[in-house]
C-alpha cells in the first residue's frame, strides 16, 4: 500500500481560524479562491489586503498576509496610498456591495478610472449583511429587505446597480469580469478569474476587478440550497456572467 | 542658501520636501490650490508620489493607506475640504499612523467664502472627525514660521504616531514673504517596522486597523492616546510673548495671522506710553494654559483681550485656563475682514478707558 498524500489542505495564504460568517455564506469559499491564488503565484509575502467595511471587516483574521482595514467604502483609495508608494507590492481590496457599490462609488470608479495598479475582489450578495439585511444598491427589483419591505420598487430605487457593467464602460484599460460561485463549476471558473486579475497586477498592466454574485441564506431568509438556486435564477440572468473588459483586447473606438 | 521670497503655500510644498514627505494626496479648494500646484511640479522631481484624488474624502484616505505602508505622508486643503477630510482624521488617529494635515482656513460656515478666517479653531482643536481623538495643532503667523512648523510638524507625527494639524489662514497661504530653509533637513527617519504593512517577508503579519469590538481592548487603547495627548500637554506647548514683561496693562491673545496685526496696534499703543503685551499661542493644541495663566495673573494686567476672525473660539480655551480670575473681553471679526490695527488700538483704547492707559 502507498504512503497516503494530502490532496487537500488549507492554503499558506490561510490563517487557522474559526469563520464568523453565517452557515451558507460564500465569504469563505471567496476567501479560499483568493488564499489559493496568492499560495499558488507566491504572493503571501508580499501582499497587502484591505479589508472594507460590512461582513467581511474581519477578512484578516482569516488571510495570513498583511492588511490594513478602510473606512467604509474607501479601500480603494487606500489601495491607491499603498501601491503608489509600494508599487512593487502586491495589493488587493475585498469589499462587499454596501462598502463599493454604495458608499465606495466615487473611490472605485476613479481607481478604475486611473488605472491603479490593484486587484479588487467584489463580493455581491444583493443585500447588507452586516447590519442585518437592508436594501443594497445591488438588491434585486422586487425583493424583499428589511429597508424595503415591500420590495424593491425600481421606480423609487432604480434598478440593481451591475459595477462589473460601469466600470467595462471605462477608457482606461482594465481586467473586468463577472463570476459566481454558487456550483462547483462556477467555483472553478471564479478562481480563474481572480489568478488572472492577480497575474495582470504581477505584470503591472492594469487595474483588474473581479465581481463575485455570491449568496446571503441569513438575510435572504433561506436555506443555503435554496439560496444558489436563487442566485442562479434571479441574480446571474440580471448580473450577467462573463467577461467584461480585458487588457488584451483593445476597446472598440 | 540665500532667503528666498516665497507665497506661503509654495513654502508650505517646499517645506514638506526639505522634512522627507514621500506622498502627497491632494484635492483642489481655494485658498491653498497652489500647494498642490507647487508639488505637482515639485514631487516627481524628488522621487515621491502625487495624486489628485478625486474628493477630500479619497485624499485623506490615501494618507490612510501609504502611513500605514511606512511613508511620510500629508494633505492640504481649506475649511470645507477639511470637514471631508474628518472621516479620514479619525481613523488615522485610532489606527495611530504618523500624518500630517494643513488647513489653510476660509472664511465659513457652508461655503462661505474663500478670504482669510480663524473660524475652524474649534474643529481643529476639539474635534473634526468623530471619537475620543486629538489632533497636535500647529498656528503659524509668518511664512518662516510656516516652514519651520510644517518640518516641526512631521517630526511632531513621528514622535506620538499620531496625527499632527497645521492651520494657518488665506492670509498666510497667500502672502509672499522672505523665507529661509537654511540649516533645515529631514528628521530622523522613523522606524516603521514593527507595524508598517509592507509585506510579511519573514515575519508575522501586520493589520492595521481601527475596529476593536472588545470594550476591554478598545479602553485601553483610548487610554494609551490618552497618555499620549497627557505627554503632548507636558512636552509640545509653544508660544510667544511680546512685550509682557515690562508690567502691562492689558493682555491681548491672539493667533496666527490676527497676532500679527495686534503686534502693529500694541507697537503703536506703546509709542504713546500704553502698556499691552500679546500672548501668542503658536501650539493651539496643547493650549498654553500655564504660560497664559502667569501672564494674565500679572498684578499689573487688569483685563485680556481676545482677538480672533471668528466670533469667538479660541476664546473659549482663555476662558478655560483663566478660570474667571481675569475680565475677559473679544474682538472679533468675521467674513473674510481681516481687523485693521486702528480697530485694535481704538479697542484696546476702550477697555482701558477713562484716559488710564499712558497719555491721551
Amino acid at each position: 500500500m502507498s504512503e497516503p498524500t494530502t490532496i487537500f489542505k488549507r492554503p499558506a495564504s490561510m490563517r487557522d481560524a474559526f469563520t464568523h460568517y453565517c452557515p451558507g455564506c460564500t465569504h469563505g469559499v471567496i476567501h479560499r479562491l483568493i488564499a489559493e491564488t496568492l499560495d499558488e503565484l507566491g504572493l503571501r509575502e508580499r501582499t497587502i489586503g484591505i479589508a472594507p467595511v460590512g461582513c467581511s471587516v474581519l477578512a484578516y483574521n482569516y488571510f495570513y498576509c498583511d492588511f490594513q482595514e478602510a473606512a467604509h467604502g474607501r479601500a480603494p483609495a487606500l489601495a491607491t496610498g499603498i501601491k503608489r508608494v509600494l508599487p512593487d507590492r502586491i495589493v488587493f481590496t475585498y469589499q462587499g456591495d454596501g462598502d463599493l457599490a454604495s458608499i465606495g462609488t466615487a473611490e472605485i470608479l476613479h481607481a478604475a478610472n486611473r488605472g491603479e495598479k490593484f486587484t479588487t475582489v467584489f463580493v455581491n450578495n444583493a443585500v447588507y449583511g452586516m447590519t442585518g439585511g437592508q436594501m443594497a444598491p445591488t438588491t434585486m427589483p422586487n425583493q424583499v429587505t428589511t429597508t424595503c419591505p415591500r420590495g424593491r420598487d425600481v421606480n423609487l430605487a432604480g434598478w440593481p446597480f451591475p459595477v462589473a457593467d460601469v466600470l467595462a464602460q471605462l477608457r482606461t484599460p482594465a481586467y473586468v469580469e463577472r463570476v459566481a460561485v454558487h456550483t462547483p463549476r462556477h467555483i472553478i471558473n471564479a478562481k480563474r478569474a481572480i489568478k488572472q486579475a492577480f497575474r495582470y497586477q504581477m505584470e503591472g498592466r492594469c487595474y483588474s476587478f473581479i465581481e463575485v454574485l455570491s449568496t446571503c441564506p441569513t438575510n435572504w431568509g433561506k436555506t443555503p440550497a435554496e439560496a444558489c438556486k436563487w442566485l442562479d435564477e434571479v441574480m446571474v440572468p440580471y448580473f450577467k456572467l462573463g467577461l467584461k473588459k480585458s487588457p488584451d483586447r483593445p476597446p472598440v473606438e | 542658501m540665500a532667503k528666498k521670497l516665497m507665497k506661503g503655500n509654495e513654502a508650505i510644498g517646499e517645506a514638506a520636501i526639505v522634512a522627507g514627505a514621500q506622498a502627497y494626496f491632494c484635492y483642489p479648494i481655494t485658498p491653498q490650490t497652489e500647494v498642490a500646484e507647487y508639488l505637482a511640479k515639485r514631487m516627481p522631481e524628488v522621487g515621491g508620489v502625487f495624486v489628485q484624488a478625486e474628493s477630500e474624502l479619497a485624499a485623506s484616505q490615501m494618507i490612510f493607506g501609504a502611513a500605514a505602508a511606512g511613508a511620510r505622508a500629508f494633505t492640504t486643503s481649506s475649511s470645507p475640504g477639511i470637514s471631508l477630510m474628518g472621516e479620514a482624521m479619525s481613523y488615522i488617529a485610532a489606527a495611530e499612523l504618523p500624518a500630517v494635515f494643513i488647513n489653510i482656513i476660509r472664511c465659513g460656515p457652508g461655503l462661505g467664502g474663500i478670504l482669510p478666517s480663524q473660524g475652524d479653531y474649534l474643529q481643529a482643536t476639539k474635534g473634526g472627525g468623530h471619537g475620543d481623538y486629538r489632533f497636535l495643532v500647529l498656528a503659524p503667523s509668518t511664512v518662516q514660521e510656516t516652514v519651520d512648523l510644517t518640518i516641526e510638524a512631521f517630526r511632531l507625527a513621528d514622535k506620538y504616531r499620531n496625527p499632527v494639524l497645521l492651520i494657518g489662514d488665506g492670509l498666510i497661504g497667500q502672502m509672499m514673504e522672505p523665507v529661509d530653509f537654511e540649516g533645515r533637513g529631514a528628521p530622523p527617519t522613523l522606524d516603521t517596522s514593527a507595524w508598517a504593512t509592507t509585506g510579511c517577508v519573514g515575519r508575522e503579519p501586520h493589520i492595521v486597523k481601527t475596529l476593536f469590538l472588545d470594550p476591554n481592548e478598545l479602553e485601553r487603547r483610548n487610554r494609551k492616546m490618552r497618555d499620549k495627548y497627557e505627554q503632548m500637554k507636558r512636552e509640545e506647548v509653544r508660544f510667544e510673548a511680546y512685550l509682557c514683561d515690562d508690567a502691562p496693562e492689558l493682555l491681548v491673545a491672539a493667533y496666527g495671522t490676527t497676532a500679527r496685526v495686534v503686534r502693529t496696534a500694541i507697537d503703536r499703543l506703546r509709542e504713546d506710553g500704553v502698556k499691552v503685551g500679546m500672548f501668542r499661542p503658536i501650539s493651539v493644541f496643547p493650549f498654553p494654559d500655564e504660560p497664559v495663566r502667569q501672564l494674565a495673573f500679572q498684578p499689573s494686567v487688569r483685563s485680556v483681550l481676545v482677538v480672533e476672525m471668528s466670533m469667538g473660539q479660541m476664546l473659549e480655551d482663555v476662558e478655560r485656563a483663566l478660570q474667571g480670575r481675569r475680565p475677559i473681553h473679544f474682538y472679533g471679526r468675521g467674513g473674510g475682514n481681516v481687523p485693521a490695527p486702528e480697530e485694535l488700538v481704538r479697542e484696546c483704547r476702550r477697555l482701558l478707558g477713562n484716559g488710564q492707559g499712558g497719555r491721551p
